[in-house]
């Protein structure tokens, strides 16, 4: 039996059943690791000790009954920008080189509680700005599927990670597609909840409003079962959510008798990859096939999504960045006094995708400007929101694309970021509405990239995500297995 | 370009992100910029009259807790990844000329 063809929770059962010591788990993944991680990219760091130490101590405990879920002894990566006790945290940024937190964000902690072992940290655009990992201080990431693509980003080096067997799970974040479109580039499970049911306490902020965590993981079960693991109300964030529905798992059932589905024209117009495009309305057939009740309407403001976006998120990050000054963590410039040492650490740490939306951020939030802009971004916010709400009321559950293409090849975004940007476009409106969303792999292109799904719904509606996800995703393998 | 960004609002700008700009990061981050903001001001097409703006997506306010004290003396640790430090405290450039 190969371990790394296994799932999460096929292996942790595995382990639980005594077939697979926890130790053979992270050393099958770390044979993996020397194998494809030079290519591949996908660590800023590697715990290799740690990871046999903890898998030691999880055995321990499995053997003795006290860790029982499904996700014990499973070895997990985590994106570079969640704190981790002990171990080295950059965002994947020279200002945060030497950065080794002190203590680890809620959702790594309940991970930990689960008996997960982790075993490093996964390369990131520098600070999550960016769409392919290739802002990354530490180099690009490379797509496990076609190592002359991007994996998508900035959640890049986790959904690498799972996509190459690097590790059977990873976290990641998604502030505008951040999980979702690497999923869909690596082929693998991406999924974004309603905002404020996974603690932020420990993530390294980049747009407060809109940042999420989430799993990346190799099936929908994989998904829904590390969700439940991270999600809980945590009093450390005060947008962190009371909520008593988070046994996501119990919606892993084939069923979407009657579930009404909404596709958004205006997501097929222009711009969208003919490939793509027959994809997501096969699936869209698929699930019809099923049962469910498939119509097409117009989700209007979909235009408007960018720019509202990149005005929030930039206003936001202005203001968060603002601790990267030298002082309390991370990188110093050496200089004689206060504010130029202040100035140079800054200039000299950040990259220039962070420092372009630094001060975007400055001039959107700077007075004279703050009303034409920020206030302006925030209003248009809400008519999207509305917009959500009002599909909602007729819908279960949106069928969209996650990226109007599939990965492209490295290089080819860096040279304009507005044409970086403007991919965010399926996806950076569920943020900005607070929504969940996973991106489900679909089909393949000519070339052979993957093709993923986003299936989004209205807030706290995870489980009608995870019950049409899971569908579709047994139905496609039944066709595989038909089909061969 | 509709946007044009001079020589003085990018120094202003650069002040308030406290980042010194190489002239040729200056000159690429004005053309950036007024390329975003030509993009950003398609929002200027709808109207939000009487819209009330949105930082939030769900009605809450601010969420209070009784003060109580409940973590202990963590300086050490605060101080861990500090560049500089002395006598228990951050350590800084001098702030006066």
């Amino acid at each position: 039996m190969d371990i790394l063809e296994l799932t999460a929770v096929e292996l942790s059962e595995k382990i639980r059943g005594g077939e697979i010591r926890v130790r053979d788990a992270v050393e099958a993944v770390f044979e993996r690791i020397d194998g494809t991680e030079k290519e591949l990219n996908c660590y800023v760091t590697l715990e290799k000790e740690k990871a046999l130490a903890r898998a030691e101590e999880v055995q321990a405990k499995i053997d003795a009954g006290e860790l029982t879920g499904p996700l014990a002894g499973v070895p997990m990566a985590i994106k570079d920008n969640l704190c981790t006790e002990g171990t080295l945290t950059t965002c994947s940024s020279k200002i945060l080189e030497n950065f080794v937190p002190t203590y680890s964000a809620e959702a790594v902690r309940n991970l930990e509680k689960a008996g997960v072992v982790i075993i490093g940290k996964t390369n990131m655009d520098e600070f999550a700005m960016g769409s392919t990992t290739e802002t990354s201080y530490f180099g690009a990431t490379k797509n496990p599927r076609d190592p002359g693509h991007v994996p998508g980003g900035s959640s890049g080096g986790s959904a690498a990670a799972v996509a190459a067997g690097e590790c059977f799970a990873a976290l990641g974040s998604d502030t505008g597609g951040s999980i979702r479109q690497p999923a869909s580039y690596c082929g693998v499970v991406g999924m974004k909840p309603t905002y404020g049911t996974v603690s932020r306490y420990g993530l390294i902020a980049y747009g407060s409003s809109l940042d999420q965590i989430g799993p990346l993981t190799k099936d929908v079960r994989d998904c829904a079962t590390v969700l439940e693991a991270i999600a809980s109300h945590d009093a450390k964030d005060s947008t962190s959510l009371e909520r008593d529905d988070l046994d996501f798992t119990s919606a892993l059932t084939e069923d979407v008798k009657g579930m009404k589905i909404g596709i958004p024209r205006d997501y097929f117009r222009e711009g969208l990859d003919p490939e793509v495009k027959q994809a997501v309305l096969s699936a869209a057939k698929v699930l019809e096939e099923r049962g469910a009740v498939v119509e097409q309407f117009d989700l209007s403001l979909v235009e408007y999504a960018i720019p509202t976006y990149y005005t929030i998120a930039a206003a936001e990050a202005s203001s968060n960045l603002e601790r990267f000054d030298g002082i309390k963590y991370g990188f110093r410039a050496e200089e004689d006094s206060l504010h130029p040492m202040y100035k140079k650490t800054r200039s000299q740490g950040f990259g220039p995708e962070v420092k372009r939306r630094i001060m975007l951020g400055s001039f959107v939030l700077s007075s004279g400007y703050y009303d034409a802009y920020y206030i302006k971004a925030l209003k248009v916010k809400a008519l999207i929101k509305e917009a959500f709400d009002r599909a909602f009321e007729k819908y279960d559950v949106i069928l969209a694309p996650v990226a109007p293409t599939t990965a492209p090849k490295l290089g080819d975004s860096l040279s304009d970021p507005m044409k970086m940007y403007l991919a965010d476009i399926y996806t950076i409106s569920v943020n900005l509405a607070g929504l969940p969303a996973i991106s489900v792999p679909c089909a393949a292109d000519e070339k052979g990239l993957p093709i993923g799904l986003q299936i989004i719904g209205a807030c706290f509606q995870e489980k009608k995500i995870i019950r049409a996800a899971y569908t579709f995703e047994q139905s496609r393998k039944q066709e595989d297995r038909i089909h061969g | 370009m509709a946007n044009v960004i001079d020589d003085e609002t990018i120094e202003y700008v650069g002040i308030l992100a406290k980042l010194d700009l190489s002239p040729e990061e200056r000159e690429a981050a004005k053309k950036d910029m007024g390329r975003m903001l030509d993009y950003i001001d398609k929002l200027a097409e709808l109207d939000t009259e009487g819209v009330e703006p949105m930082s939030h997506i769900f009605p809450v306010q601010n969420v209070f807790r009784e003060d109580v004290v409940t973590n202990g003396d963590d300086s050490a640790n605060i101080l861990k990844n500090a560049p500089g430090c002395k006598d228990n405290m951050f350590r800084v450039p001098k702030t006066f000329a």
